[in-house]
């Protein structure tokens, strides 16, 4: 008989308990972003598809060694350059030189696996993970991106 | 003659006016005190605070076709929706929000209510039976064992308040607590001094007779699909939706009536139907707060809580409460 009527105050207690959580609950604020209004800020660390990095003047930093076209494991980085003479003071004199220039930096992000490997063996630093991921398309040609013109675009 | 019927027309429209408005804004409470206790938002695109949600729920229901499933009993299956909505319309009717606002006061109001309440059991059985469903009709077996079992200790209960007040009339109940919290039958007097358990046995029976979680077994969806409607769509579906927010607004009355004064101010003061709509709104706060805590509970323990523990703590109430009304 005892055991009867501890069993029903337990039971009480114990969904007096469970109340007094959701009544705390419903007075906390709500944790939802609702996500097209609001974002929440992206983590530093956040490794979307890569990104051209500039110099002082607003031209991509890659020298085109092609390291990041070699390291890709799905093959989905293709560059392009082409040679251009500049002249540089050496000790007095005037001298040209050649250097390459980059033309086109294409990355195929349907094959990509954002394993990281270009950006880990990119020698200059030119090449990062951008911040970028509302991708969504239903034609494949919109992931092949031609990152030198992002970077125009995102100067101009 | 015509004035009368003029009136009665009136009393019909603004309680199925009051019914239809509470069902479709109390989903709408429901889904946003959800949120709350979930710590999401809950609907809040349609208009401000998402308060056109019911609106645009109820049109979506109106518009989409009435499906009946090959081999259901037609007459049955369009019954037992109506069956859901109409009892709780009927019972708003005798129901006294203040001393002037009541449609029909009658000498056995507490008896009327019940009578139809009990009505509501019948849809279930009907909805399940007829659908020609496997879950609906495990849903209507248990929803009947349930309103069977908590039928009796809800009514032993209300027994015990007809007992001490002497009269089945809701009016007459409400004005014999009149005069502040002191006089409410949730406190307990000298001749029942159970009465806050009779009050928490006739909340949890409200609980169980309008099939809300925690006692929803009827329409158990982790197991049952979506029991009893299973297979109603569109304004079925719409109106055993309608009627089981219209019975919680007959619950909440019912036990504000019964148990915490009807439209009497704790204090004495201002007796009106604020405190009457006050009371039932915190009510159904409540039942919404206890359908988002708790998990549901299992056919046997629900049948166990009933007959084990509600029936005879409230018939020894009963008795208690007998006894005592005789020495005082």
């Amino acid at each position: 008989m005892g055991a009867y009527f501890t069993e029903i105050f337990r039971g009480l207690q114990s969904l007096a308990i469970g109340l007094g959580i959701t009544f705390k609950e419903f007075f906390q604020p709500v944790v939802t972003v609702s996500y097209p209004y609001e974002t929440i800020k992206m983590s530093e660390r956040y490794r979307g598809h890569i990104e051209l990095i500039e110099d002082e003047e607003g031209k991509a930093k890659c020298v085109v060694c092609g390291m990041c076209e070699r390291a890709c494991p799905s093959g989905c980085i293709s560059l392009a350059s082409e040679s251009v003479e500049y002249e540089v003071e050496v000790k007095g004199e005037m001298k040209t030189k050649k250097k390459k220039v980059l033309t086109k930096y294409d990355l195929n992000f349907t094959t990509c696996s954002l394993c990281g490997q270009c950006v880990e063996n990119c020698n200059f630093g030119a090449i990062t993970f951008s911040k970028d991921y509302n991708l969504a398309s239903s034609r494949k040609e919109d992931f092949h991106f031609d990152l030198l013109n992002r970077l125009k675009e995102r100067n101009s | 003659m015509s004035l009368t019927i003029l009136n009665v027309i009136i009393a019909v429209v603004i309680a199925i006016g009051f019914a239809a408005l509470n069902a479709a804004y109390l989903v709408w409470a429901e889904r946003r005190g959800a949120g709350r206790i979930q710590r999401r938002p809950g609907p809040n695109v349609n208009g401000p605070l998402g308060l056109l949600q019911p609106l645009a729920d109820g049109i979506k229901l109106m518009t989409k076709q009435l499906v009946i499933p090959g081999g259901a009993d037609k007459a049955l299956f369009m019954v037992a929706p109506v069956l859901a909505m109409a009892p709780a319309i009927i019972s708003f009717v005798t129901i006294p929000f203040s001393e002037s606002i009541v449609a029909h006061s009658m000498n056995i109001g507490v008896l009327m209510i019940f009578a139809f309440a009990s009505l509501s059991g019948f849809s279930i059985l009907l909805a399940g039976w007829s659908s020609r469903n496997k879950y609906g009709m495990m849903a209507s077996v248990r929803a009947v064992s349930q309103n069977i079992s908590y039928e009796v200790p809800m009514l032993i209960t209300v027994i015990t308040i007809v007992m001490m007040t002497g009269t089945m009339d809701l009016k007459e109940l409400v004005a014999a607590q009149s005069g502040g919290i002191w006089n409410w039958n949730l406190i307990p007097s000298l001749s029942s001094p159970l009465m806050p358990v009779a009050f928490l046995i006739f909340f949890i029976c409200s609980l169980a007779e309008t099939n809300r979680a925690p006692f929803d077994l009827g329409e158990a969806e982790s197991e049952l699909v979506a029991g009893f409607h299973t297979e109603y769509g569109s304004m079925g579906f719409g109106l055993f939706f309608m009627g089981e927010y219209a019975n919680i607004v007959i619950g909440a009355s019912l036990i504000t009536i019964l148990f915490l004064g009807g439209w009497g101010c704790p204090l004495g003061l201002f007796p009106g139907v604020w405190w009457f709509l006050l009371k039932i709104y915190m009510l159904i706060f409540s039942f919404i707060w206890i359908r988002w805590t708790f998990p549901r509970t299992t056919i046997y323990g629900l049948l166990n809580l009933s007959w084990k523990i509600l029936i005879p703590i409230s018939l020894f109430n009963l008795l208690l409460t007998a006894g005592l009304l005789k020495v005082f």
